[in-house]
């Protein structure tokens, strides 16, 4: 295997958790909570990786934090060469990495056109454009619109088109990753389909790489090649999409694949309903850290700290995970 | 036996500067007693428009042009301002999808469950602990301490809770759910799905559930109707409409679900094109553009065709479609 395009180690982001003059008062460890709590994973040239998890899982700050927009606590992120957590020159790898953002309409500029959108990464990194029109052109024409769009602003476009002009602005300067944060929120089921579409053929033609951040369940199986489970800021579970789907060992991601409601009102899946909900970041509980809502822990998970174990393409952080053939 | 709810050929129009912008066109739907009817459809589908009108509750620009709208025979309607409040919370309540914007963010949750009783002979005393009990009932831990807490100090999941005790505390006849489960993650998604469950076992009330997620109607709806582009297009009992759909925009939604689908697909599929223009919606059908099916008798609009069980479809190819 060629070396990974991304890789993480132990990488911890931090925020404040209390302000003003508490923060002054309190003792140093309660005064910052862990976002993302020693988060390692890499990613293979060409790959897709979706980070699922639910909502305070810390998704979006991992997204944040390859990207430069969060500064590192701790751990390192290399980007091929690039040591990202030693102040890089971000300007010059943010050419080489793209962002899309969860909000396809609101991470557009209300005064800008579909043309002047599509562009605006040259003008940022200070590139020349010759045929600026003819490239705009191409480049929504790639992300499946028509020339007819040009001239539109934002408030014009439905959420599916103002997504596909965000891919179009996140390929322009033809990276080499894509981090796509919630690429299918807002998007009805009918349109859905054809983001995931446009997303799988560009990887195809370009061989890019992705990392896509997600809580749709549905559409992991036809997008990712491997995924990676969050609790907590950590990654409990992490493998190839159909093995975690099929047969996850975690017990938590079993209840997330489980909880997933499903369009067949004759489906009667056995379903494991988590009590309760995640703790606060500020107060973590001891051992495992999902031992409090466990439908299997034992009493020594309490204490005991799992840690991510891997076994062939896979790894899981549980001291008592599900058989793989189960 | 009364439908609790019972909407008859209603018929929105809001006026705009593009001319009279037809959100609802003769939509018609029946909630019986005590049975749990979802309403499925996507963006523009007139979802939000048809709670509006069964509140009674519409903007400036939005006129009911014809129909009617009854709850246990009463019109609404034509009913005058003053019974209409008095029904509203009472009997009939409402779960919005946002339990941050529904709930009151400077007042505690027991004031404001405390402020919904106005109408009861109580002591405030009494419904306080008619508070908390609900609280408990819904499933928040500690609900004595939650009466003075505020909704920022909750969870999402716990916000929808105290959303939900609210509407439930005056045990209202029709409870209507607009996508009371979309802001929240999987795992609360089916404990609010089965608290709702519970809960009209309890009280009896019929549930008007509102969703754009097949997966969620599927499992908690007795009947569903699916709306498109402002039209009840297609109406039955959930498993008859899930597995023998009758209107081809039915078949396509449920056929785009990427839930379905258990293993990669290469290509997904999708409904190409967009919405009609609602200031001039086409004469016939209004899916034709979108349809596979669309032949030149779908320049007329469709009559309801009746399929097996108490189905319909409004389309002329309903029973080619369903077979």
């Amino acid at each position: 295997m060629s070396a990974p395009i991304l890789t993480l180690r132990d990488v911890v982001v931090e925020f404040p958790a209390l302000h003003g003059l508490k923060a002054l008062m309190a003792p140093s460890a309660e005064r910052r909570v862990q976002a993302l709590n020693g988060i390692s994973l890499s990613v293979q040239r060409g790959e897709t990786l979706a980070i699922v998890g639910e909502s305070g899982s810390g998704k979006t700050t991992l997204a944040r934090a390859i990207n430069g927009l969060l500064p590192l606590a701790g751990g390192e992120v290399w980007f091929n060469d690039t040591a990202l957590h030693a102040r890089p020159d971000w300007h010059a790898t943010r050419r080489q990495m793209a962002m899309m953002f969860q909000d396809p309409v609101g991470s557009l500029s209300p005064r800008k056109t579909v043309r002047d959108l599509v562009l605006e990464p040259f003008a940022i990194h200070r590139l020349r454009v010759d045929n600026a029109t003819a490239k705009a052109t191409e480049l929504l024409r790639d992300a499946g619109l028509n020339a007819d769009f040009l001239h539109r602003y934002p408030h014009q476009l439905s959420g599916g088109q103002a997504r596909r002009v965000g891919v179009a602005r996140a390929l322009a300067l033809n990276p080499a990753l894509v981090l796509a944060d919630e690429p299918t929120a807002g998007l009805d089921v009918s349109v859905q389909g054809e983001i995931l579409n446009l997303l799988n053929r560009i990887k195809g033609d370009h061989g890019l790489t992705t990392v896509i951040i997600t809580h749709n369940l549905n559409i992991l199986r036809h997008i990712a090649d491997r995924i990676a489970v969050m609790y907590l800021g950590r990654i409990v579970e992490i493998g190839p999409v159909a093995a975690i789907m099929e047969r996850p060992r975690h017990p938590y991601t079993a209840a997330l694949m489980s909880a997933n409601p499903e369009p067949d009102p004759t489906a009667r899946r056995e379903r494991i309903i988590l009590s309760g909900e995640t703790p606060a970041l500020t107060a973590r509980p001891p051992g495992c850290e999902f031992h409090t809502r466990c439908p299997v822990a034992r009493s020594d998970c309490a204490h005991r700290v799992p840690a991510l174990d891997a076994a062939g393409t896979r790894a899981v952080s549980c001291h008592y995970p599900l058989p793989e053939d189960a | 036996m009364t439908d609790t709810l019972n909407v008859d050929g209603l018929t929105v129009h809001y006026a705009t500067r593009e001319g009279a912008l037809q959100a609802l066109r003769d939509v018609a739907l029946d909630v019986p007693p005590g049975q749990i009817v979802g309403i499925v459809g996507e963006s523009g589908c007139g979802k939000s428009t048809l709670i509006n009108a069964l509140l009674q509750l519409m903007p400036e620009n939005a006129r009911i042009a014809s129909g009617a709208i009854r709850l246990e025979g009463e019109d609404l309607i034509g009913a005058r301002a003053r019974r209409l409040r008095d029904l509203r919370g009472r009997d009939i309540a409402v779960v919005f999808q946002d339990p941050m914007t529904s709930l009151n963010p400077v007042l505690t949750i027991g004031r404001q469950m405390h402020d919904i009783q106005y109408r009861e002979k109580r002591s405030t005393a009494e419904k306080r602990r008619m508070a908390a009990e609900m609280l408990g009932r819904v499933g928040l831990p500690d609900p004595a301490a939650k009466l003075d807490a505020y909704p920022h100090e909750l969870s999402g999941g716990q916000r929808q809770r105290v959303a939900i005790a609210m509407a439930v505390l005056m045990r209202p006849r029709l409870l209507i759910a607009d996508e009371p489960t979309t802001a929240l993650d999987a795992t609360l998604e089916v404990q609010i799905i089965e608290l709702l469950k519970e809960l009209q076992q309890e009280i009896g009330c019929a549930i008007l559930f509102i969703s754009h997620h097949l997966g969620v109607i599927a499992e908690l709806c007795d009947r569903v109707v699916v709306m498109y582009a402002g039209e009840a297009v297609e109406e039955g009992p959930v498993a008859d409409v899930f597995q023998r759909p009758g209107h081809p925009y039915t078949a396509k939604l449920i056929e785009c679900d990427p839930g379905r689908m258990k293993t990669r697909v290469a290509q997904l599929p999708s409904i190409p094109g967009d919405l009609p223009d609602l200031t001039d919606p086409p004469a016939g059908c209004i899916f034709r553009d979108r349809c596979d099916r669309a032949a030149e008798r779908c320049r007329t609009r469709p009559d309801r065709v009746a399929l097996r069980g108490a189905h319909w479809a409004l389309c002329h190819f309903a029973a080619e479609v369903s077979a």
